[in-house]
Formats: structure tokens, sequence, C-alpha cells
């Protein structure tokens, strides 16, 4: 594996399906009277976050503490940062603290590649979202639980239809997800107004439509992205009514879908907007699930990433 | 394996004698723990795992009675994980009825630098707590680093650090049951 996660595209076919592999073998401890491996004793994770999350921060935080790291929860509210402290000298900092992983979550796209390649830092950088750039351990875990469901948590997603269904063109989650699921071998369908598809869309690798009927009956799985707030005054669609009425998922809309069909959100979800609370809790919808499988997810990055060896050659003492 | 290490390889157990040694351990688990009450075979990945099973058979045999069988993967428990690339993880499956107040008898192809056993008791103390934990292995080839011993032996079999031990069993490798020892690394 290379040695950062900054993108779905860092991991090949068979790094995707390890890290799936051992996220299986990882969500079994949560079973356990002791939740806790002694696996990343010693090492100091850094969740260093310039964006407001909860439960991307709390699933690292969770994932680390459960391979018994150390873990340091750094906001950019209340912090240097807020007094104009460059991306570098915070790195820098971090580095003088012995960081070993650093999960960044920044607004602007690019910040993780800028302190995956800068030197600034020896630590691994793994990127937790960057501006509408890429969200890799998200991609993982709705694969791990796509995966769970139609193929009993065994090898790749050969075959399957995913739609991604919402604002592609500010989502982070979308790109890493069409990456990673043709990775995995499946198709991912970018479904969205015209306004919401980036340009250049017709060059990803997967399908892409202006009809959410069309698609929906095809489709093993739909992914709900969420409408972000500050985008519906920016004149993306004429009203939220109307986004909601061709591109929200009801339950009308549900029942046209095949029956082992998943409905998957990376939430935060606007119930009424892009999903009825009807659909949010209906039997195909595993957006609960996908917070658990979250931690195993990321369990298992950081495990592959810190617990063995970090040298290229195998071998450090 | 190389062509040149095949020919400094020697068998030491064929398949007619693995099974006679699992046949002789399962009546001395039967023997000192007098009967088959309260204990758990646990297998560590991968080739314990099978043991495990045909211990488990052979005491069904004799006894008539299914003792409960599973795996114990010992990867994160390893002392040596930061000295190679990370591994992939191997699956653990304790039987249902847990490993409290049990005889856990933890089963493995080859004891040698004591390590793995080391790294097994630890993963077990984050499971449960066994009344009495025992270690069978199939080949105990000395040299141990730790100190730790087997209660059950298949065979032992005194080596050199140099040598490398290769058990092979049908349901792992699929192909002809041995024990092979050949010269330098495996």
């Amino acid at each position: 594996m290379k040695k950062h996660l900054v993108s779905a595209h860092d991991l090949n076919k068979d790094e995707a399906v390890l890290v799936l592999d051992t996220a299986k073998e990882l969500a079994l401890i949560s079973d356990r009277p002791v939740k806790k491996l002694p696996t990343l004793r010693g090492r100091t994770v850094v969740n260093l976050f310039f964006e407001d999350s909860t439960r991307t921060r709390i699933s690292f935080e969770a994932a680390s503490k459960r391979l018994s790291a150390d873990v340091i929860n750094f906001s950019a509210k209340g912090s240097s940062v807020s007094k104009g402290e460059s991306l570098k000298d915070t790195a820098q900092t971090l580095q003088s603290m012995g960081a070993d992983a650093v999960v960044i979550r920044h607004g602007s796209s690019g910040a993780p590649h800028l302190l995956a390649t800068r030197n600034w830092i020896d630590a691994v950088v793994i990127n937790a979202g960057d501006g509408t750039h890429e969200h890799p351990t998200q991609a993982l875990l709705d694969a791990y639980t796509i995966r769970k469901h139609l193929r009993n948590s065994e090898g790749d997603l050969n075959g399957l239809k995913v739609a991604i269904v919402g604002d592609i063109l500010h989502s982070r989650v979308a790109r890493s997800n069409a990456i990673l699921l043709k990775t995995l071998g499946a198709t991912p369908i970018m479904v969205a107004p015209p306004t919401l598809l980036p340009v250049g869309i017709e060059k990803w690798n997967g399908e892409f439509s202006y009809d959410l009927d069309e698609v929906l009956p095809q489709v093993d799985a739909v992914m709900m992205l969420r409408v972000q707030q500050e985008r519906m005054s920016d004149a993306y669609f004429p009203t939220t009514r109307e986004y909601s009425r061709n591109f929200g998922l009801n339950a009308q809309r549900l029942k046209t879908m095949q029956k082992h069909a998943l409905v998957l959100h990376p939430g935060p979800m606007n119930r009424g907007m892009e999903i009825t609370a009807e659909v949010a809790d209906s039997t195909n919808s595993v957006v609960i699930e996908q917070v658990a499988n979250g931690v195993s997810v990321r369990m298992a990055v950081l495990y592959l990433l810190l617990g063995g060896s970090n040298s290229e050659t195998g071998e450090n003492n | 394996m190389s062509a040149n290490s095949r020919n400094s390889a020697r068998v030491v157990l064929e398949s007619s004698d693995i099974s006679r040694a699992l046949s002789r351990i399962a009546h001395e688990i039967l023997e000192n723990n007098k009967g088959s009450k309260d204990l758990v075979l646990l297998g560590i990945p991968s080739r314990g795992v099978p043991l495990a099973n045909r211990i488990a058979q052979k005491i069904n045999e004799f006894e008539k009675v299914n003792i409960p069988v599973g795996s114990l993967d010992i990867t994160m428990y390893r002392d040596d994980l930061r000295l190679r690339p990370p591994r992939a993880l191997a699956h653990t499956e304790i039987p249902d009825g847990g490993i409290d107040h049990k005889i856990v008898i933890l089963v493995d192809d080859v004891l040698f630098s004591g390590r793995t056993i080391r790294a097994a008791l630890d993963a077990l103390n984050d499971i449960g707590r066994p009344a009495m934990v025992q270690v069978a292995v199939l080949i105990d080839r000395g040299h141990r680093e730790l100190p730790i011993r087997a209660d059950y032996v298949g065979k032992n079999i005194p080596t050199s650090m140099s040598e490398s031990v290769q058990v092979s069993l049908a349901d792992v490798d699929g192909n002809q049951e041995s024990v092979i020892i050949s010269a330098g690394e495996q």
C-alpha cells in the first residue's frame, strides 16, 4: 500500500479488498467484552479538523482508541489557525509533537495532498475530506456496507450498479465513491440536475443521468447525497420543493427499485429534502449501519497504514 | 521451495505419523483433564485451525462428545508487527459458550520461539478469563525465546536455527500431508 491515503485512487483493487477484509475481522471486536486491541500502542494519531464534523471525527477517534493509539484532537476553532497560522506551521508543530498519523479534514481541496507531499512531516496522512475533492474513507465504508449486504462480505463488487444522487458537483463523497466503486468493479451512475454535475462528467469512469426515475429500477444500491444548505440559495435549482420532487427518494420511488436494493446516505440527512423519513427508516435503508461500519473501516485503514513498518524496505527498528 | 533446498529437505512426519500423533494428543488431553468437561480448542491460524478440528474429531471418536472448536487470530497482538509490512488478518471465531471458566487448549503447528503463544495469551486476556490454558503443538522444534512450554507435543524435533520446518496439511495446503525440515530459509 501507499504510505498515505489522500485519494481513492491510492488504492488498487487488491488493496481496497484488503481494507474491506481487514475491516470485516475488526468489526468482530465490537462484540467483545474488551473492545480494544494493543496494535497501535504508543502511536499518536492527530485529528486535524479545519472544518466542522461530528461523525467522521468521532469515528476516527473511536477507531484510533480501539487500536490503543493516543489521540490528539485539533480543531481550527480556538487554535492558532484562527490567528492566521499557515498549514505548514501547524504541520510542523504536529511533527515536533511526534504525530505518527495525521487525519486531516480541510475546506480547501488539496490540503491533504500538500501535507503528504511537501516533506513538512513524516507522519502518515489520511484524508478525512478536503473541499470538493475527496473523502476516501467514506467511500470505503460505503463499499463495505454494500459488500456486506450484496456480496456476503466477500471479494469485490463486480457487476453491481450504484446510483449516486444529488450534488455531485460539490460532493467529495461522490468523487471518492465513483473512483472506488469503479476500482472494485461496480458501475457508478451519477444522477443530478445538469447544474449539479461537474464539467467533464462524461470523462468520469461511469455513467450519468438527469432522470432518477429511469435509473432507480436498474441499480443495486442508491446513495443519496445531502443537499447542503448553502447551495439552496445559489440558484443551482429553482426551489427545494422542485429538487425534492425530481431528485428526492420517497416511498413511491423506493417501490420501483429492486427488492434487494440498498439505500445509503453519508449523513447528516435532510429528512423531507433528498430523502423522506419513510425511506430513511425503511428496511432497505442501511444509514445507521454505515456509521458503525465507518469505525471498522477506519480501524482497518489505520492498522494497514500504521500497524507495520513504515519504511519501503520493510525493515524498521 | 527452490530446487536447492529440496535436495536437503527431509520428511520427518508422514500423513499416517501426523494422524497417530494427533490421536495421542487427543488421548493425553482427555487423560490430563479427566475427561472432556469444559474443554475448548482454539486453533491459531492458519494451520492450527485444521489441527484443532482434527483433535476434536478424535476426541469425538474416543468419547462420543463434541467439544467446542474455534480459531484465534493473533496478528494484532504480535510483538514484531512493526518490523514488517502490515499483515492481512485471519479469522477469529470464539465458540458460543465463550471461554470464561473453560479449559482452553491452544493448538498450533510448530512451537518455536514461543512468541506466537505469548501473543495468543494476550489475545485470550481480551476475550475472557479461562480457568486454565494449555498448549498443544504438532512439532516442538526448540529455540524458545520466552518461558513458554507445550503441554502436548506431537513430536520433538531438534533443529538448528538455520533450518526451517514446513507443515503441510490437506485442508490448508491441499497436497500430501507431511512435516518437512529443510536447510536455510524457507
